[in-house]
């Protein structure tokens, strides 16, 4: 069900961890949808110089965290702010219709460590309009910032 | 990892299993010099008809049944759909009310689910920690509408054998038709209709190494029930279609075999499985066997491990040649993880990471050997990614 490279990136994920120092932290989900998706990032000047992921669920929510950490690093906050879910889809080459939440997962969990960052030196946060991907109100998952 | 050559350890009998060399050498003359179509009237007919005649009885001495009792259909679950379909429907004017229990197979519960939308009121009995049913609880549902109480015999994902005997004895004293899916349990749990006071059992070839597509349901002599499939008059007009002739046979085969020494086949099995389960709850912290510690189905061990998720577990160890089953929401698509590992009390988190491992009569000491030594690794894997893991769980080294 899985395409080879969601496969490779799920087995030899890359920047697991925690950023003990971190900027901006956002996590995004909840036991019991069976998903939880913590990112840390390291920020220099606009730049995120270090992303890193600790994520709780299937193969592909850890494949789109890895995959997701690796495109942002480097990026202005700016640009890591409007990655898509399809943009990690894409680069992972495609998720099964069911799965395609866990990269929209990932999206939220940067966004809301973006807004973490911000928050902490005093920022506005950019919007956020939070969609739960699972089932709508009530399922208890929502980025804990912004 | 993509290795096909790579030597595949399969634990999930309870899935399907393989078929036994003795199964497939019985089919084969019925694909091909007995190919003749039962209900035919020529002699040469005769060879396929003698074949079905004989499994009739292999499976009715299975079940200490009458051959006349055992009908022939298309698996598991077309005789959980027939069975409760049938008894709801044919014994309708006497009342609308059926009793199952939470944990049953998807095959009886959606079945349920579609007689509620046609106006019939269903009671999802309760289960137990371990994932028992209380008699006295059957007995307290049953109301002057019960027509049908429908408990599995053994269940499927924790392996939980029920007391189907009291179960039975209960209905009857009510006069209400007593149902079991058995799909699990034949071969594992040894069963007498009479004694068990089942009245409708279902059973399903591939799970005791036989064909997929066969099946079977027992319908004790003078019971109502409303016919499913409809067509010619072949199962003495209860269930059209022209008979899976090599299917049946192979039924018939396997479960004569799979029956042959239940004991003796449990006590290897289940000493496999002890010491599985043993060792995984030993090396593996924070982790925790689902079911029932004795009453469970030799085979089964079915494990929560916090922290981490049950489709991740799967794909880790498939990619070291080991086959498994979750109770993962994420592994199904669905976003509820399994009804009957949250029916047992378990939080959504230890339902999406549990594990099921199931042996079959092909597993080895040596196959219990290699998990141990893979699950702890892929376990202390995924938890060092996991964010809930606590700080110094004791997780295993990873290499």
């Amino acid at each position: 069900m899985y395409t080879e490279k969601v496969i490779v990136e799920f087995t030899n994920p890359e920047n697991v961890g925690e950023i003990a120092d971190a900027d901006g932290v956002g996590e995004v989900g909840s036991p019991t949808c069976g998903d939880i998706m913590k990112i840390y990032l390291k920020v220099e000047g606009d730049r995120i110089a270090d992303a890193r992921f600790q994520t709780f669920g299937c193969a592909a929510a850890i494949a789109s965290s890895s995959m997701a950490t690796r495109m942002i690093r480097g990026m202005t906050l700016a640009e890591a702010w409007e990655l898509s879910n399809a943009d990690v889809v894409a680069a992972l080459g495609a998720l099964p219709d069911a799965k395609v939440h866990c990269s929209v997962l990932a999206r939220d969990a940067i966004r809301a460590a973006i807004n973490d960052y911000r928050a902490r030196r005093g920022i506005s946060p950019w919007e956020t309009r939070y969609v739960c991907s699972h089932r709508g109100d009530g399922c208890g998952c929502r980025p804990e910032n912004g | 990892m993509n290795d096909l050559d790579q030597r595949t350890f399969y634990m999930d009998h309870a899935a399907t299993t393989f078929m036994k060399p003795e199964v497939i050498a019985a089919m084969a003359p019925y694909f091909s010099e007995h190919f003749g179509n039962p209900s035919s009237l020529y002699r040469f007919a005769a060879g396929s008809r003698s074949g079905v005649d004989a499994a009739r009885r292999q499976v009715s001495a299975a079940l200490g049944a009458n051959p006349g009792e055992i009908y022939f259909c298309a698996g598991g679950s077309e005789a959980d759909n027939w069975a409760i379909k049938g008894a709801a429907l044919a014994n309708r004017e006497r009342g609308n009310h059926i009793i199952t229990t939470a944990i049953e197979h998807h095959a009886v519960l959606h079945t349920c689910e579609w007689l509620e939308r046609q106006g019939f009121s269903v009671t999802y009995l309760p289960v137990d920690e371990f994932g028992r049913v209380d008699p006295a609880a059957v007995e307290a549902a049953i109301t002057d509408a019960t027509t049908l109480v429908s408990v599995m015999t053994a269940n499927n994902e924790i392996g939980t054998i029920q007391p189907v005997a009291e179960i039975g004895r209960i209905a009857h004293d009510h006069g209400v038709l007593f149902h079991t899916d058995a799909v699990q349990a034949v071969g594992a749990v040894p069963i007498d209709v009479e004694r068990m006071g089942i009245d409708l059992l279902s059973l399903s070839g591939h799970k005791f190494y036989g064909p997929k597509g066969t099946g079977a349901l027992y319908i004790r002599r003078r019971t109502r029930l409303e016919n499913l499939v409809h067509g010619g008059g072949q199962e003495r007009g209860r269930r059209a279609g022209t008979e899976n002739v090599p299917g049946i046979v192979g039924l018939g085969k396997a479960i004569e075999l799979a029956t042959a020494d239940i004991e003796g086949h449990n006590r290897r099995i289940a000493a496999m499985r002890d010491r599985l389960v043993r060792e995984v709850l030993s090396t593996i912290p924070d982790s925790r066997l689902n079911g029932h510690p004795t009453e469970r189905l030799a085979n089964n061990a079915n494990f929560s491990f916090r922290y981490v998720e049950g489709e991740s577990i799967l794909l880790l160890l498939d990619a070291r040649g080991i086959c498994a089953s979750t109770g993962s929401a994420c592994s199904s698509g669905s976003l509820e993880p399994s009804h009957v590992l949250l029916a047992t009390g378990l939080s959504h988190e230890e339902a999406h990471g549990s594990l099921r491992l199931t042996l079959g009569d092909a597993n080895t000491e040596d196959d219990v050997d290699y998990v141990l030594e893979v699950l702890p690794d892929v376990i202390g894997r995924l938890r060092q990614i996991s964010p809930l893991t606590p700080p110094r769980t004791g997780v295993p080294e990873v290499d």
